[in-house]
């Protein structure tokens, strides 16, 4: 099992966790019941050993499970020895995005590193899907080395599914990011482009 | 009685009655509660903004960027600070001489911290409501010293808002440890050294090896009782959290002032991602420090007051806080997972592994005192129960939720996300937080107010359940939100997830409905005179209350 991107990521963390909600809150509402009962009995016995086993392998298992099907987590802590197939550096000053280029076309599979930089205040940066849904976020922070050169946040990002994303700064920079009525003058429509993919995802 | 002479003389509350300890507890209370107003319209008035031009019945001036971010820089200040600080100070002022019958150490001191904490946290506010000084809590560097964007004035008079708080958090630490190493009555015999060790719970290590090793009990009354062993490790995490604060400001306080004296300092002398592990690992020691050390030690203490009987795996549970306590020192770097400059390895071990381990600590909290609740049963379903219960819905939904965002495949597409402060902050503090917290003053509503008549039970109960669905229905659905992209931290004004936007309102409306029927019921308990009196001097200079504590699980049979 391997999730290709984000969204196939995100509706299975909703299904999980929905079913886990619902069990949490069931078990709590039956203890509860039957705590004012005298001749409740156990449904089942949970050993404490076995108890804490369970929360152990939870804790555990849900790094080594996202680390074995998510994708970006082994390319991001490898992203220095991997050489992409496009690199995209821009600044950012004074809310305004400097050197973006006017669309980013990508062919599916492709690989791609973005490296933003800042020359004054902590900003995100993320691309959304059409429907609002996040592709991808890092943050931006500012500060220079000790040439002046301005510090790298960089991302590595395989596309694998066609789409045009919208760019936003995740990260609040205070409200000059904005307009008087609220309009986000980060927003950048349709940076990114992928083409070249299968319906479902994948190379043709 | 009619609700006329209810309104005004309360039940059966009598203000004179009261000792000072009991007046300082309930002054703190009262002024928690009003923040908690505070802070619910704030959060209301962020939702409705949210919803939509269509249906956002505020006016335009709400949706301005300088007024709604202020509004989300003050919002956490007023209820993390103005009300549950207040409200967890207060109650363990008291709880600390009614555990070890021994007087508080001053009540001078008490009255210092609810002051300071009022005025502070009511000057953070003014500072975002006349100056709309808008860094949010996270004051992330250099932001908070952005004179571009915002008055140097209206950042001085938050910082020192926010300095006065952490004064007054200092109080409190003084006041509880000098309370607990006061070799007086039950531990006149004691010394420093055996309170230090059962503070830090070495003593329930040593009997669990002890045990192992077949050996008698090292200690087999310890010298402090589990919950004050709780309050004891949290307030380490608390003062190290206050220094970090206050570090923090008087960092921001320094260049405001240059600023304002003319002087041009550049700020980028100060690392923004070495300030921002410095921040975080401060500020963390609330979240993932004194909340859970703290609620832990609240939940063994409810539950053997309950149930009037031991707690279950008490050495167990005396080890356990001082694994989170070292736990709590370790995990800031969950917070940097979206950094790409932050090193892996601290990404890896202290983001993720060491993360982990608060599942561990607080499922351990959990099956501890479910196990204590269900070896005691029947147990009568009183109010104090069914919150403590709702207490532990919301850690069992909240903790799992961050913990599932505590990684780096998952940190990718939700940080910053509703996900994070809507299904983990807001159900974590909402529902699990303050439903141990309404809990506790159930219990200790009898004791510290003379066994005052609460005015109806109905209205408890309507204010039970509109609170827990109100609260875990704003969670949930904000968290949705969350997962379908909205940012946490980012003005929507046009109603992009108005659908889910709509009906996370409607529960916040829930919430702020059950707060409005909360403080009725307080105020027709009490009443308007009684109201007054709790700040009055007390006639009874006695800092200390004895009610043994089996006489509270007498009530629970």
């Amino acid at each position: 099992m391997t999730f290709t991107n984000s969204a196939e990521l995100l509706s299975f963390h909703w299904v999980a966790y929905s079913i886990y909600s619902a069990m949490i809150i069931s078990v709590i509402a039956w203890f509860g019941y039957n705590l004012t009962k005298k001749d409740a009995k156990s449904v089942f016995r949970l050993p404490f050993y076995t108890y804490m086993a369970f929360l152990v392998a939870g804790g555990v298992g849900h790094h080594i499970f996202t680390y074995n099907t998510i994708p970006w987590v082994s390319q991001d802590i490898t992203r220095h020895d991997i050489t992409p197939d496009a690199s995209y550096r821009f600044e950012i000053a004074k809310h305004k995005w400097i050197g973006l280029p006017e669309r980013i076309t990508v062919q599916c599979g492709q690989t791609i590193e973005f490296d933003a930089r800042s020359r004054d205040l902590v900003y995100g940066f993320g691309l959304f899907r059409q429907d609002g849904s996040l592709v991808l976020q890092m943050q931006v922070n500012p500060g220079t080395d000790v040439n002046g050169i301005l510090d790298p946040n960089d991302i590595l990002w395989t596309f694998n599914h066609n789409g045009l994303f919208d760019l936003m700064s995740t990260e609040y920079s205070g409200p000059r990011q904005y307009d008087d009525n609220g309009k986000d003058l980060m927003f950048v429509k349709n940076l990114v482009e992928v083409v070249g993919c299968k319906e479902g995802g994948g190379k043709l | 009685m009619s609700i006329m002479k209810n309104l005004i003389h309360g039940t059966n509350f009598d203000h004179k009655s009261l000792n000072a300890l009991q007046k300082v507890t309930l002054r703190a209370v009262v002024m928690s509660f009003l923040f908690y107003g505070l802070v619910a319209v704030e959060g209301m008035i962020m939702r409705m903004v949210q919803t939509g031009p269509d249906i956002n019945p505020l006016p335009p001036m709400f949706s301005h960027p300088d007024h709604y971010f202020s509004i989300m820089t003050v919002h956490p200040i007023v209820g993390i600070f103005g009300s549950t600080y207040q409200l967890v100070f207060a109650a363990f002022m008291f709880l600390i001489p009614f555990l070890t019958k021994k007087p508080l150490y001053s009540i001078k001191l008490a009255n210092f911290v609810w002051i300071m904490i009022t005025v502070g946290t009511a000057l953070a506010w003014l500072a975002a409501f006349f100056w709309q000084y808008a860094p949010l809590y996270t004051l992330y560097w250099p932001l908070p010293a952005d004179t571009e964007q915002f008055h140097a004035i209206g950042g001085v008079v938050f910082i020192v808002g926010v300095a006065l708080i952490m004064l007054g958090t200092f109080g409190f630490i003084y006041n509880i440890y000098a309370t607990i190493f006061a070799r007086i009555g039950v531990h006149k015999d004691k010394t420093t050294k055996e309170l230090l060790i059962s503070g830090f719970g070495i003593d329930g290590m040593l009997n669990l090896w002890h045990k192992i090793t077949g050996r008698p009990p090292y200690s087999k009354e310890p010298a402090l009782a589990l919950p004050v062993v709780a309050i004891f490790r949290g307030t380490v995490d608390t003062f190290l959290d206050a220094i970090v604060i206050l570090g923090a400001g008087i960092l921001v306080l320094v260049f405001l002032l240059a600023d304002m004296s003319g002087a041009n300092w550049d700020v980028a002398t100060i690392d923004a991602l070495l300030y921002k592990n410095f921040f975080w690992w401060g500020l963390d020691l609330v979240a993932d420090g004194l909340v859970l050390i703290y609620v832990a030690g609240s939940w063994y203490l409810l539950a053997t007051l309950i149930t009037g009987q031991k707690l279950f795996m008490e050495n167990v549970a005396r080890a356990a806080l001082m694994l989170e306590l070292l736990v709590s020192w370790m995990v800031w770097s969950h917070h940097l997972l979206a950094d790409q400059g932050q090193p892996e390895m601290m990404k890896l071990i202290s983001g993720e592994m060491v993360t982990a381990f608060e599942l561990l600590t607080q499922g351990l909290a959990l099956f501890i005192t479910l196990v204590t609740l269900w070896k005691a049963r029947p147990l009568k379903m009183t109010m104090e129960l069914k919150y403590l219960l709702g207490g532990l819905v919301g850690f069992g939904l909240a903790i799992p939720a961050a913990i599932i965002q505590a990684d780096m495949g998952m940190n990718r597409v939700l940080h910053n996300t509703q996900w994070i402060i809507m299904a983990h902050v807001h159900i974590a503090l909402i529902v699990g937080l303050y439903m141990t917290l309404y809990s506790a003053l159930y219990v200790l509503w009898p004791i510290v107010t003379n066994n005052t008549k609460m005015y109806s039970s109905k209205l408890s109960n309507a204010h039970f359940w509109l609170y827990l669905i109100g609260g875990i229905g704003m969670g949930a659905f904000g968290g949705m939100a969350g997962l379908d992209g909205m940012l946490r931290r980012h003005l929507y004004v046009d109603g992009e997830f108005n659908t889910l936007m709509i009906l996370a309102a409607i529960c916040g409306s829930m919430i702020l409905i059950a707060w409005a029927i909360f403080l009725f019921n307080i105020i027709m308990s009490v009443g308007l005179k009684g109201l007054i009196g709790i700040f009055l001097p007390a006639e009874d200079p006695t800092a200390s209350y004895g009610i043994e504590p089996e006489e509270i699980a007498q009530n629970h049979k």
